[in-house]
């Protein structure tokens, strides 16, 4: 049995929209509020714009939690484009759910640009539970990935 | 290959104080494309952006990578920056070090580790960015203001003041607000009506306002230049166009329960009524929910004493449809229930009222001719206790969590009223603390302390109890260390500033962001503090936050000034990053179609030459004009076909790729 040296760093990949929670996450790096730095965010105009395969290929490349955060049901500024993200979110989660990858490495989640705070929270669970869940090694491509081929 | 440079910012302290700036430019050189890295303390600064100008030409730099503060805060100067140099500005992808890394991070280790894989996320981004060029749209020259209070009244003068046609919708049956019910303003005690009814006959008479009262916004479509805007006028049941305003009608109204909002419910006002004497339009209003004829078909006395027939029980709402390059919202402000609030007993006692209850009472137009006696008995009160921060600076959970801001300055202004006009009422004030910060603010509240005689006592209310006819209010002394007890003929609460009810519901129409307090959100805290994140919705007064009327009056303008400078252009350069078909891998399925929000898909038949033949294909065509650039279509397109530029399939890719190597 191997036994890992060095304490588990997860590497966690959030798609953020560009008009909510991304404003959310600068408003949490104004007001100061910590997360942890393996959060790592990606601007996308609209939490819609996150096509599955993109979390499929971050889960490939090594990530070890994927979250998705978009504006409020209702506040979207593409006014419809979150209610897109739901719809597909929950069913590509489901998939992995089907396919015995821990679901809970992904999370959809609604940050508006004025919830620093919220961001930071979320941020800060979340990464508990990828510290929790540990490395992704069912889903991860061993020649694709140097985190997860050590 | 794109031959990119990066940039790293040091911005001061702020991110070099967290990030090792040496570490990320020497990691950058080893990404592919890069051709040039190197850091300087404030890119932003025009000797920063010289920098960047000099490498674009010294390196024949195609793409730039800025690592520095987030997006939202610079990215159009640095596209901007390109732009001068040479390059286009849609090549420029900025790695956000600040907000979302040395501001967060205390690690100097771990944030230094973040900077580089953010850093290199742009650059693997960087190399597949092409050259966009937005294109333009049209501008209608007009504009919208929501409101009629002090804040769009002022907007819209300064908007038509600078020769552009404004539309005024106000829900109420008449503009004017709330600064319409105050008696008196601070801190020069001017009289709000005397300042405020001449700005409303301006607008009334300007010829290029229209003003909608009695009308909501009921639906929003399109963007910045082009909304259209759909308005609900409510029925008046008085035809606003023949009616003299003679006031006859109002007169013999039999029905007299209803309760006068105008003047906080403290008496009561005919089914139909004018909210007050200087309303604009002067015209009218059958409250529906009051009137006999509605209720029981029997009546319609007004309409038998109307000397011009206007009076018209069959009136419908009307619908006006128009098109608008700008919005302003302007909303304001109510003051908070205090129902939650049993401690002060205002739903029981009639002795305690709101400062907004007081104001009326204290205006010669009032319930009262302007007398100050006591609800609950008519006379005059010997004692007067005012509590501040009802709901306001609350962690309880009732009630507001912020500052109502105008509270100590108009609660100084009651006291200091009543004060002179009856100097033999003793006039008591609870506070945590005296905010006064304005120009001749302060001054004002220590006159109302010194030479009104004005009791301040620091500590909050416990509880008003009932007593013999009178009021008990219990409270603390905190600079005396000491439980008081006053008695009291009236006690006012300063009530909590509230965003109005339809803030959130205006906010969702026009995607406009509001706060957890349902306050607009403005584009920058600091340097954009009246626009919206929204292109084209600006903001006015309250709605935004509580201000008093001179801030109110400031931002108004300013959001004029804005809007004017936007109606000003003839074409604005649109977004370029929008959805684009490849007509050769479209399947013509209509997936995209269905998803666009905006209707910018449609779907042409077209010849494309496919294997060396000429084929009549189905395809799907985007609308640049109207492609706001979401991205939804991307996903569901089940051929690859469409995807967004500047955000496409390949550049998400490749970020992910950097990101998780």
């Amino acid at each position: 049995m191997s036994v890992d040296k060095q304490p588990f760093k997860p590497l966690i990949a959030a798609f953020c929209c560009n008009w909510c929670s991304y404003a959310g996450a600068d408003l949490a790096g104004t007001s100061r509020l910590a997360y942890p730095a393996e959060v790592k965010i990606i601007r996308v105009p609209c939490s819609c714009r996150v096509n599955p395969l993109f979390v499929l290929r971050a889960f490939q490349r090594g990530a070890d939690g994927v979250i998705i955060a978009g504006c409020h049901p209702g506040d979207c500024h593409y006014t419809t484009g979150n209610y897109y993200a739901r719809r597909r979110m929950t069913l590509l989660f489901s998939m992995l759910d089907y396919l015995g990858i821990e679901k809970e490495r992904t999370k959809l989640d609604w940050i508006s640009a004025a919830e620093g705070v919220k961001f930071a929270t979320v941020m800060n669970d979340f990464s508990k539970e990828i510290h929790a869940l540990g490395r992704n090694t069912r889903f991860g491509d061993l020649r694709c990935t140097t985190a997860v081929a050590q | 290959m794109q031959r990119i440079g990066v940039f790293v910012c040091w911005c001061g302290s702020n991110i070099a104080a967290a990030v090792d700036i040496e570490t990320v430019v020497q990691a950058m050189k080893s990404e592919p494309g890069v051709v040039y890295s190197t850091d300087y303390q404030y890119m932003c600064s025009e000797a920063g952006q010289g920098k960047l100008k000099d490498a674009v030409k010294e390196h024949g730099l195609t793409g730039i990578v800025i690592c520095a503060c987030s997006p939202r805060m610079h990215e159009a100067t640095f596209r901007n920056a390109a732009k001068a140099a040479g390059v286009n500005p849609y090549m420029v992808e900025i790695a956000n070090i600040r907000e979302q890394c040395s501001w967060i991070h205390r690690d100097r280790a771990e944030a230094t580790a973040k900077a580089v894989v953010l850093s290199r996320t742009a650059v693997a981004k960087v190399n597949l960015n092409t050259p966009l060029t937005p294109g333009t749209s049209d501008v209608v020259k007009r504009a919208l203001v929501i409101g009629g209070g002090i804040a769009g009244l002022q907007s819209a003068l300064d908007i038509a003041e600078a020769g552009y046609q404004v539309d005024i919708v106000e829900k109420q049956p008449t503009i004017g607000g709330k600064m319409a019910q105050l008696d008196k303003t601070f801190p020069t005690l001017d009289c709000a009506a005397c300042i405020l009814t001449p700005k409303m006959v301006d607008a009334a008479q300007h010829e290029n306002i229209r003003i909608y009262t009695y009308s909501e916004v009921e639906q929003v479509s399109g963007f910045v230049g082009n909304f259209s805007v759909r308005i609900r006028g409510k029925a008046r049941s008085v035809k606003a166009d023949i009616c003299s305003g003679c006031g006859l009608c109002m007169e013999k109204c039999p029905s007299k329960k209803a309760k006068d909002e105008f003047n906080m419910g403290l008496n009561n006002r005919r089914a139909i009524y004018i909210p007050f004497a200087q309303a604009i339009p002067n015209v009218p209003v059958i409250d529906r929910e009051q009137c006999i004829k509605f209720k029981t078909g029997k009546c319609g006395l007004c309409a038998r004493v109307c000397p011009a027939d206007a009076v018209d029980f069959e009136q419908q709402d009307s619908i006006i449809e128009e098109r608008y390059g700008a919005v302003v919202l302007a909303t304001g402000f109510h003051t908070l229930s205090l129902e939650h609030y049993d401690e002060y007993q205002y739903a029981r006692q009639p002795d305690v009222i709101t400062s907004l209850e007081l104001e009326r009472i204290m205006n010669a137009a009032g319930p009262t001719g302007g007398k100050l006696l006591r609800p609950s008995n008519g006379k005059a009160p010997k004692s007067v206790v005012f509590v501040q921060c009802v709901g306001s600076r609350d962690t309880t959970g009732c009630g507001k969590t912020y500052c109502s801001k105008i509270c100590c300055m108009y609660t100084a202004k009651h006291a200091m009223l009543i004060r002179e006009k009856y100097p033999e009422v003793d006039v008591s004030v609870f506070y945590i603390d005296v905010r006064t910060p304005g120009k001749n603010f302060d001054e004002f509240y220590r006159r109302a302390v010194e030479d009104y005689g004005v009791r301040y006592i620091k500590g909050m209310v416990g509880k008003v109890v009932p007593e013999k006819g009178r009021l008990l209010v219990r409270g603390s002394d905190l600079l005396d260390d000491s439980q008081v007890a006053l008695e009291a003929d009236l006690v006012v609460l300063a009530s909590a500033v509230e965003a109005d009810a339809s803030a959130k519901g205006l906010a969702t129409l026009l995607t406009a962001s509001i706060d957890t307090n349902n306050f607009y959100t403005e584009a920058h805290p600091k340097l954009k503090p009246v626009e919206s994140p929204t292109a084209g919705v600006y903001l006015s007064g309250v709605c935004q936050g509580p201000k008093d009327i001179p801030e109110t009056v400031a931002q108004a303008s300013a959001a004029a000034v804005k809007v004017v400078g936007l109606l000003s252009k003839d074409k604005l350069l649109s977004n370029p990053c929008i959805a684009r078909a490849d007509e050769l891998l479209c399947s013509g399925c209509s997936n995209c179609e269905h998803v666009c929000p905006y209707g910018a898909v449609s779907y042409i038949e077209q010849e494309l030459r496919i294997h060396g033949r000429n084929q009549i294909r189905r395809i799907a065509k985007v609308n640049e004009a109207i492609c706001q650039g979401c991205g939804a279509c991307t996903v569901v397109c089940t051929s690859g076909a469409m995807d967004l530029r500047g955000f496409s399939n390949s550049q998400i890719m490749a970020e992910v790729d950097a990101l998780c190597r």
